[in-house]
């Protein structure tokens, strides 16, 4: 197959920053600055390959921030409740990874029903729980710092901070889940209809395709992402608050926009998604190496790329209508 | 006197000449009919005469002067009026918001009360029970035409060129439209019409201009082209054998439906399907025949009896419909049919995935079942990896068919075989439909062309008000019948 520009367009730009990185900054390509970029990125990552198959689908999810903030609350208190009974095990830790994953589920269950079901806009029921999520997890931690128990965190710390050589936990999951997101888009039944439900959802019931369950189905393994990316973060600071994962969501959306998945769906790239996740997090991490560019405009220059990203792909477009 | 013309005109796309040298002439006060293939050069000429492009070679000439009009809104302050066959109406403005749009009236603040009396007036003329307030989003297809067609004559039209405008009205409207052109014509506008209906050309036109491949093959005045004489001009050929032969089929019931209702488009409809035949459902456009064919397959909610091979099956939702071994083609082939900017492959298997492997798809055996699709349906397109947008209608309904067919079903529901389709694809689906028959595959044929169904079925039903009017079978197959049936009418004279 042909690769297209859509998708080759975002990994140029990508190759291009990594050479401007290396030739600003020596230490840029240090294995400890690799590893710490791409751990960065581990987390928006994740639920950006999520976001990319609600996108594709037609969809869009805003409580994703929220859903990890609250998530990691949830997670923390159960740790914390179950630490009497069962003791400073791993035991204690993986009750708190099931009720982040599971609490993810059930999370991403509450805004497809509500969708598929209620018939509600996307926007307007994630925007919605978006505001629940986040609210609740300040409500639960009265405003301040929900914390892990000491000794908790000391035991749960190296699923972050641990890895095979310098390569951590959080960069393999990434790299796992983006491969399984690239095989399901491009290999499986549920990829197609996901494709095809964004493309023209008639048609796509007209083909007798459940479009209400595969919707259902993306906002799932979306909260199912959002539960794992949590499991992964909760042992990088051992807490949460109302100010975690505050916009996660604009940074995964935008991640899969820069990656060439149209927002108005029926296009999914997830490998394009990876690639946007890590152009964001090079920006960053340039601008903080560099002295070129104050680091305040990391924001002004995420947007430009942003804009860019879309302007390109739709000059591809009118090309090919000619 | 001629108001518009086109003069030795050529266009090219890149090195692809789709005109050439053609010649075309409007007169006022006359209907000019332009006919031919799909793809044959029809809508270049509409859209450079409409001032949408400009031709490669060649003048425009209006009034006799030569123009070069450089977009769509410049030809209409000439009077050059277009009405598309894709709508151009902003779906959630109201029908008098949409009629004046860009040529709102009032000052500062809008004139409603001008505006929406001036809408009044056009739609009583055209006979329309419309009101000016609703919002397009809220109308039919054919009442979304009407409006199209008050908005071309708000604009006080010269030239008035129009693209197949009846193919989306029911019986009664066309005759509203004839009317409208009439008047027109009277009022010495130049109309353009394109159709594929040739009944409706040797009734409207005045002149008739035939074109294939680009040339114009044939002009002709009014009388002096047989229905018969266009179809050969534009296919280059003789269709003698538009409809295949009919069959002889079974007595062996394939579908037995008892008392299906559609709640509010269908009620307690009755019938049965043998096995090999081919049955046709007219009707008017509104009568139920689309909801029954959805309802029956389950895209609809329905109630009653389905029996397939005699045997009782709960058909809840279309998977149902396909596990009893029922398919549905839509008379929707754009927007409910094919992923018009998706690949020939995934449109061609999307109804039937499970086909192409358990938990990854198969696409080597995807493309063979392309290959053999492409092969079986005479599918004509330029490269395998297009997008089925791309495609000329005929060439997609081909791919609809196909994509039907896949799942192997033994009772097929096509809806509009042939709608917006060219003369000589018409007859090869006809063919198809048949040799599904005879391979003993049962078909309902439901078809807004009364020629058709009579040409296709082995027998008839007549939809009214969302119940059988009747049947027709044998030599009591006559447009005359199904047209009385359909309307409710009695007697013997019309």
């Amino acid at each position: 197959m042909k690769p297209d520009l859509h998708t080759l367009g975002p990994l140029i730009a990508l190759i291009a920053l990594v050479i401007l990185g290396a030739l600003l900054n020596p230490a840029f390509l240090a294995p400890a600055n690799i590893t710490n970029v791409l751990a960065r990125s581990a987390f928006i990552g994740m639920i950006a390959v999520g976001m990319t198959f609600v996108i594709t689908a037609g969809g869009l999810d805003l409580s994703v921030g929220s859903m990890a903030a609250f998530l990691a609350g949830i997670a923390i208190i159960a740790m914390n409740a179950a630490l009497p009974g069962l003791g400073e095990n791993w035991g204690t830790i993986i009750i708190g990874m099931g009720v982040a994953i599971l609490g993810g589920i059930a999370a991403g269950y509450l805004n497809g029903a509500l969708i598929t079901k209620a018939r509600i806009e996307p926007f307007i029921v994630t925007l919605g729980t978006m505001g629940i999520f986040r609210s609740l997890v300040t409500w639960l931690a009265d405003g301040g710092t929900l914390s892990l128990d000491y000794g908790l965190r000391t035991l749960y710390r190296p699923v972050y901070y641990g890895g095979i050589g310098w390569i951590t936990w959080p960069i393999i999951v990434f790299a796992l889940t983006a491969m399984a997101g690239e095989w399901m888009m491009r290999h499986s039944r549920f990829g197609r209809h996901v494709e095809a439900i964004g493309s023209n959802d008639r048609v796509a019931r007209y083909s007798a395709i459940d479009v209400n369950r595969a919707r259902l189905l993306t906002y799932m393994l979306l909260g199912l992402l959002v539960g794992l990316a949590t499991v992964l973060y909760v042992p990088r600071l051992g807490s949460a608050s109302g100010g975690t994962g505050v916009l996660w969501e604009l940074e995964a959306i935008a991640a899969v926009i820069i990656g060439g998945t149209a927002l108005k769906g029926g296009r999914g790239r997830v490998w394009g998604t990876v690639v946007g996740v890590l152009i964001l997090s090079l920006i960053d991490n340039i601008l903080n190496l560099a002295d070129l560019v104050s680091p305040y405009l990391n924001g002004a220059i995420q947007g430009i790329i942003i804009v860019l990203a879309v302007v390109l792909q739709r000059e591809k477009r009118t090309a090919d209508e000619r | 006197m001629t108001v518009l013309a086109l003069q030795d005109v050529s266009r090219r796309f890149g090195p692809i000449e789709v005109l050439h040298h053609v010649d075309l002439a409007l007169e006022p006060g006359q209907v000019h009919a332009l006919i031919g293939e799909n793809g044959a050069g029809k809508s270049t000429i509409m859209k450079i005469l409409g001032g949408f492009l400009d031709p490669t070679e060649g003048q425009i000439l209006l009034d006799g002067q030569a123009v070069r009009f450089a977009s769509g809104p410049r030809a209409e302050a000439q009077g050059i009026v277009v009405i598309h066959q894709e709508f151009n109406l902003a779906a959630d403005l109201s029908v008098a918001a949409n009629i004046f749009l860009g040529r709102e009236t009032g000052g500062w603040r809008l004139d409603h009360q001008a505006m929406r009396r001036d809408t009044a007036a056009l739609l009583d003329r055209l006979h329309s029970p419309i009101s000016p307030d609703t919002p397009i989003r809220d109308l039919s297809v054919p009442n979304r035409q009407m409006v199209e067609i008050a908005k071309a004559l708000s604009r006080k039209a010269r030239v008035l060129i129009m693209d197949e405008p009846s193919a989306v009205l029911t019986h009664r409207e066309v005759g509203t439209l004839y009317e409208q052109i009439d008047r027109l014509r009277r009022e010495g506008v130049a109309i353009l019409y394109c159709s594929h209906r040739l009944d409706e050309v040797a009734h409207l036109a005045d002149r008739i201009t035939v074109l294939r491949d680009g040339r114009v093959v044939r002009q002709a005045m009014r009388g002096e082209l047989t229905e018969d004489g266009m179809a050969t001009a534009m296919v280059g050929r003789e269709l003698q054998d538009f409809y295949p032969p009919k069959g002889s089929h079974s007595d062996r019931p394939a579908l037995q439906v008892t008392g299906l209702t559609v709640p509010g488009k269908v009620h307690d409809v009755s019938f049965t399907l043998h096995e090999g035949e081919v049955l046709g459902l007219a009707g008017l456009v509104g009568s139920g025949r689309t909801e029954l064919a959805e309802g029956l397959v389950g895209l609809r909610a329905s109630t009653g009896e389905i029996r397939v091979n005699g045997q009782p099956v709960a058909i809840r939702s279309l998977r149902d419909a396909f596990a009893s071994g029922l398919a549905y083609l839509t008379e929707d082939r754009k927007e409910a049919g094919l992923l018009l900017d998706k690949g020939l492959r995934e449109n061609l298997t999307l109804a039937s995935l499970s086909r192409f492997g358990h938990l990854r798809l198969d696409t080597q055996a995807e493309d063979v079942a392309l290959d053999r699709a492409t092969r079986e349906f005479d599918i004509r397109a330029p490269s395998r990896t297009m997008i089925a947008g791309k495609l000329s209608g005929g060439n997609q309904q081909k791919l609809l068919l196909a994509k039907t067919m896949l799942p192997d079903p033994r009772i097929i529901i096509i809806d509009e075989p042939t709608r917006g389709i060219d003369v000589g694809t018409k007859a090869q689906i006809y063919a198809f439909i048949r040799d599904l028959a005879t391979q003993g595959r049962s078909l309902i044929v439901i078809s807004s062309e009364m020629t058709e169904v009579i040409g296709l079925a082995d027998r008839v039903l007549v939809m009214r008000e969302g119940r059988i009017a009747g049947e027709v079978t044998g030599n009591d197959m006559t447009e005359d019948r199904i047209v009385r049936l359909a309307m409710g009418v009695r007697g013997e004279a019309a």
